[in-house]
């Protein structure tokens, strides 16, 4: 009771630095409570944004004007045909993975994952403050996948991308004819095993399955060991989304990395799908 | 009666004119006129009240609250990334609206009446490039908008549902200027939806080339590209399509969205802060 008594003598006090004038008083508000008008501080600022955003884009489109082609040709296939800059992300993880991985299932990752990221990450702290300390796995996983990869797969596909979807800086000059000999292998065929055999198929498959079980049991282990209090609270279900989540998304820059230096087409080889 | 009341109303007015002059009266008249009142439910000094009467008394303001945190309005601490995208949002439905006047969604007319905005419609090419540039910098808002929300961690309880909300937003945001991409039905449209689309194809279970679609029976006349296109090509169908989602349908769903949205970041209690 005594508290409530304090907060209550608290309020008549903030009444008393009025002093019988308004208490929209900036001075007066900035005495007296964590809050401030809406109209005019949080709207004047609103209304500036509004006219500076509208300035820059009237300016932008007088000065460029939007693209248009020739009328569309079924018959004639621009080299390379890109889509739109902001899925160019996506159409550049086709170089190393099969459209269905990389235009259906990566994106799916994407948008299940990013919505699943209050319910996993179960860190009071860092709610509504600019903090890097207090969290620093959930920025670093963050920024590692939205900045490293989506932003530079994206800046790779609208300016490093010509014809064939091949490399070309952006002062070079598109070379239509160019080819690039580039033999891939798939991993079994590395140890002298033919992919496409039951032998290959059970071998990538197992390789796939050892990456995400090294993957979800390692770190696991690691945390048991060292009695981690964040893995109690986050419990197994939590965890293993985490680590699946975590893991595919690591999973394309290292397929990257190993198409760059042991040209690897493809680890696991199936009747019906390739990975 | 009547007479008494007209001589003391013009004594007033007299007294009036002496002490405020004409300027003075007028604005007294105005102000005090029954069509001036019906309009406005508040007097203009500055008080506390006024200023909280100016948001709660009107429609579009009243999606604030009549006081925001001190921080709120903080370019530093918000961006103005989520107002910015809103912003972007109306410009683009009001000049998609002026875009629809001219535009008519089928194969023969559809690139002819860009060359018409551009050489006919007065303005029309300003206006094209508003959609455009505008379209594009509402994605970068976006991204900016979920990258700030993520770097201040204010997707944490009791906002996550909120949080999901926006990947849903950002999901039809690209949508949005995906279908409108096809529109003005030249190469660059075209082979970019044709690029995006084929993706479809290869979605597990439901596309024909996907893993598994084959084996339920999947082709290229009932699998989900076809749902999309309305064909098994790029053609007047998906034209169309594209037009009503991008102009009515997905519109309609964001508009649903965005309500929930803006009437959540109240109910989770205002724009985040340190708690």
């Amino acid at each position: 009771m005594p508290d409530k008594k304090e907060t209550d003598q608290g309020r008549y006090r903030a009444l008393a630095f009025v002093k019988g004038e308004s208490l929209a008083k900036e001075k007066d508000v900035e005495i007296s409570e964590d809050e401030i008008h809406t109209w005019p501080y949080l709207v004047r600022k609103e209304f500036l944004a509004a006219i500076i955003i509208m300035i820059v884009l009237m300016v932008w489109s007088i000065t460029l004007d939007a693209p248009l082609e020739e009328p569309s040709e079924p018959t004639m296939t621009p080299n390379p045909a890109k889509a739109p800059w902001y899925f160019l992300g996506l159409q550049e993880m086709l170089v190393y993975f099969d459209p269905w991985i990389a235009g259906v299932i990566f994106p799916t990752f994407i948008i299940m994952g990013l919505m699943a990221i209050p319910y996993i990450d179960i860190n009071p702290k860092g709610n509504g403050y600019y903090t890097f300390k207090e969290r620093k796995f959930a920025i670093l996983t963050f920024c590692f996948g939205f900045q490293i990869i989506w932003i530079s797969l994206t800046i790779v596909g609208v300016f490093m991308r010509g014809p064939g979807w091949l490399w070309f800086w952006p002062w070079q000059e598109w070379d239509p004819h160019r080819i690039v000999a580039e033999t891939n292998y798939d991993l079994t065929q590395l140890i002298g095993i033919d992919s496409k055999s039951l032998l290959g198929s059970v071998i990538g498959g197992g390789v796939v399955s050892i990456y995400y079980f090294l993957g979800m049991t390692v770190p696991f282990i690691f945390m048991k060991l060292r009695k981690s209090q964040v893995l109690d609270k986050l419990g197994i279900i939590r965890y293993s989304i985490v680590a699946l989540l975590f893991w595919t998304m690591l999973g394309l820059p290292i397929k990257i990395l190993l198409r760059l230096v042991f040209h690897l087409k493809y680890v696991w080889v199936t009747p019906w799908f390739n990975i | 009666m009547a007479n008494k009341t007209d001589k003391r109303d013009k004594l007033k007015i007299r007294e009036l004119l002496k002490e405020k002059g004409i300027s003075g009266v007028i604005k007294d008249l105005i102000l005090n006129s029954q069509i001036w009142r019906s309009f406005f439910r508040h007097g203009l000094e500055d008080t506390s009240k006024n200023r909280m009467l100016t948001t709660i008394s009107n429609v579009f303001l009243h999606l604030h609250a009549a006081k925001v945190k001190r921080h709120a309005p903080l370019f530093s601490f918000t961006w103005c990334m989520g107002g910015t995208t809103f912003f972007l949002f109306l410009v683009l439905t009001i000049t998609g609206v002026f875009l629809m006047f001219y535009y008519h969604p089928n194969v023969r007319d559809a690139y002819w009446d860009m060359k018409g905005l551009e050489y006919h419609v007065p303005f029309g090419m300003l206006l094209r490039n508003l959609h455009r540039w505008g379209a594009h910098l509402m994605i970068i808002t976006v991204w900016f908008h979920m990258f700030r929300v993520f770097m201040t961690g204010s997707y944490k309880s009791p906002r996550e549902f909120n949080w999901g909300v926006g990947v849903v937003l950002l999901v039809l945001t690209l949508l949005l200027s995906f279908t409108g991409y096809l529109l003005p039905w030249d190469q660059l449209g075209f082979w970019a939806v044709t690029v995006g689309t084929n993706m479809a194809r290869a979605t597990p279970l439901l596309g024909h080339e996907g893993p598994f679609g084959e084996q339920l029976g999947m082709t290229a006349y009932n699998d989900i590209r076809f749902a999309l296109l309305g064909g098994s090509l790029v053609g007047g169908n998906a034209l169309l399509r594209a037009y009503i989602w991008h102009c009515i349908g997905l519109p309609l769903i964001v508009g649903i969205f965005m309500i929930v949205h803006f009437w959540r970041i109240r109910k989770d209690g205002g724009i985040s802060g340190k708690l």
